[in-house]
């Protein structure tokens, strides 16, 4: 390729740059119309929601994009229906749980698969890899019936348990390419340079390392507050049903003649964590999701 | 004291890096070997627990009769909950929705992802911004997105329902049904897409691209007989994912349509037979059906595309 470059003469083209015939301020406006496309690609369907949440009553079925009537009711209402708040909990508490578990787990055993040389390692990964492609109702059946019967149906455990199932190859593919880029050498260097074994790990390896744990546990605590299919298969009273159940649920057991407000309501309050997450780490979860998948 | 017991400590690592390099020397390698196996042991055990075993359980209630109002009755009855199942037309046609969804979607995404991909990666501005925004459709919670579609849908009360003409309720028939679920979920995955395919766009040398440029290739070239054939790798992997990913469409539809109207997607046939039907027997089939439909998409991509598996390169 580069040898045919050299041995041609220039030809007029690069004179002008990527766009074709266009100018540097034509080129601009339209990156940026494309910019704002995006934008608002993204975030329509979110205000629509937020808007709905603070319409009255009255003007919830006005088909406006903007409500003309701004009220607070929808978000008091979420939480004397009594169902909600529990569900929020539930939720909360699951989530982290599964995620400390989950990115335990998975630190163990991607630093085995980045550092440590064992026969098994290619299984370990090919079984990951079977999870993460694993039809998850295709558990639901069977985890239904085993779990009616060790009696964890119902409970924080009976979606604890699937949920690391399920964030494990997720955590275990990301920590591995994270583990993989870091520079192991330093912490044999402190050594020399007199520090303990300890004190290499907390004052070299820990610092390099933290992002990605903090990465993954961010994904994985994404992955477990997104899921809904568990979470409506294997709970049936507010013991343990998590928050996007409690929201499907207004719909059909509401005491309210129109539900849409509190809906929108209880799923702003389901979206806020997570979007103040994505503005403040999105550089890392953008590395995050794309080490894992992309050294195939 | 504690400088004697420093020293044997940090001997450790030394001894095991000594023998990493000489594997005939295999204390050290036996160690590291246990040291690994322990370290993977608990991952493997959860995993193989939660998946494997209740999918054989799975196979295994999938050939009884077992309705869960009559528990008593639970009896070996052989293939027969398949031949129910492979004879019903509601498994053909649940079948038939969840492809045409899971096809239709992934081929939008792609074509989205690619533009949505070469957009972060060369605009040039405002970088940071649609990075961040387009990680808000991931983010969100489906059942979240998936009601505000609902509503935005529904006549009298959403925007889009008031473009349509009078009248219109695109949530009731079928087509128009399956068409917001597949918008639905191209709208929350199409930035998952466009950020794998980023990845993999950023691995074409820009060097490449320019040389390419002075020989005189036009835009359309450059991505087709430079940029694709080099992102094919991250493609494939892409794709696989988002293939089985959207077979098991169940929360869009769930919000969406309940499943009405003939819109049931293959999971939600699966979840309705134990929870409106009680029927575990048919509904393990079911469950089994699919696992097996999953295997065979996932076969087919990496024999007859040569998708390699991302993680693969670990194990080398």
């Amino acid at each position: 390729m580069t040898a045919t470059v050299e041995t041609r003469p220039a030809p007029p083209a690069p004179a002008r740059s990527r766009g074709g015939g266009m100018s540097d301020g034509q080129k601009k406006t339209w990156w940026a119309v494309a910019d704002l496309v995006v934008i608002l690609y993204a975030l329509v369907p979110v205000l629509w929601i937020l808007s709905l949440s603070f319409k009255t009553a009255d003007t919830v079925t006005d088909g406006n994009f903007f409500p003309r009537a701004w009220t607070w009711e929808n978000y008091a209402q979420i939480f004397q229906i009594g169902i909600f708040t529990p569900a929020l909990v539930n939720s909360i508490g699951i989530s982290l749980i599964s995620t400390v578990i989950a990115v335990v787990i998975g630190t163990m055993a991607a630093y085995a698969i980045a550092r440590l040389d064992f026969p098994g390692k290619k299984l370990l990964v090919g079984i990951s890899l079977l999870i993460a492609m694993f039809p998850q109702i295709s558990l639901v059946s069977p985890l239904f019936d085993i779990f009616r019967g060790i009696g964890i149906f119902d409970t924080w455990l009976g979606l604890i348990l699937p949920y690391i199932t399920f964030a494990l190859p997720l955590a275990i593919y990301t920590l591995s390419a994270f583990f993989r880029e870091i520079p192991w050498e330093l912490e044999k260097a402190a050594k020399m340079d007199g520090a303990t074994p300890l004190q290499a790990f907390r004052s070299v390896i820990v610092p390099l390392a933290a992002p990605g744990v903090f990465t993954t546990a961010i994904l994985v605590f994404i992955f477990c507050w997104n899921d809904f299919l568990f979470a409506i298969s294997l709970t049936s009273t507010s013991r343990s049903q998590t928050a996007t159940v409690a929201i499907a649920n207004f719909t059909g057991a509401s005491q309210f003649a129109e539900p849409t407000g509190s809906i929108a309501a209880a799923a702003v309050l389901l979206t806020v964590p997570i979007i103040v997450f994505v503005l403040f780490f999105q550089r890392r979860i953008v590395a995050g999701l794309t080490s894992g998948a992309v050294k195939g | 004291m504690t400088q004697t017991s420093d020293v044997t400590v940090a001997a450790e690592p030394r001894a095991e890096e000594r023998r990493k390099k000489k594997p005939a020397l295999s204390e050290g390698a036996r160690a590291e070997r246990r040291l690994g196996w322990l370290l993977c042991a608990p991952a493997v055990i959860v995993m193989i627990a939660v998946t494997a075993y209740p999918i054989g359980y799975a196979v295994y209630l999938s050939l009884e009769r077992y309705d869960l109002r009559f528990p008593d009755q639970a009896k070996f009855i052989g293939l027969s909950n398949y031949a129910a199942v492979l004879t019903s037309q509601f498994w053909w046609q649940a079948l038939l929705v969840t492809v045409i969804i899971t096809v239709i979607s992934v081929a939008i995404e792609l074509v989205l992802g690619m533009l949505l991909a070469l957009l972060m990666h060369r605009t040039l501005f405002g970088r940071g911004t649609v990075r961040t925004a387009v990680l808000i459709p991931y983010g969100i919670v489906t059942v979240v997105a998936a009601f505000s579609w609902q509503f935005a849908w529904t006549p009298d009360k959403g925007y889009l329902a008031a473009m349509l003409p009078e009248g219109a309720a695109p949530l009731t028939g079928q087509v128009s049904a399956i068409l917001l679920i597949i918008l639905a979920e191209v709208w929350k995955t199409t930035p998952f897409m466009a950020l794998l395919l980023m990845a993999g766009l950023a691995l074409v040398p820009d060097d490449l691209l320019k040389a390419a440029q002075v020989d005189g290739a036009g835009p359309w070239q450059r991505l087709t007989r430079i940029i694709l054939p080099m992102m094919k790798p991250a493609i494939l992997v892409a794709l696989l994912f988002r293939t089985l990913d959207a077979f098991r469409v169940f929360d869009n539809i769930y919000i969406l349509t309940q499943g009405s109207n003939g819109t049931g997607s293959v999971s939600m046939l699966g979840y309705d037979n134990l929870f409106k039907a009680f029927n575990l027997g048919i509904g393990s089939a079911i469950s089994v059906l699919i696992f097996i439909a999953v295997a065979l998409i996932a076969y087919l991509f990496i024999t007859l595309f040569g998708a390699a598996a991302p993680g693969s390169e670990d194990s080398r």
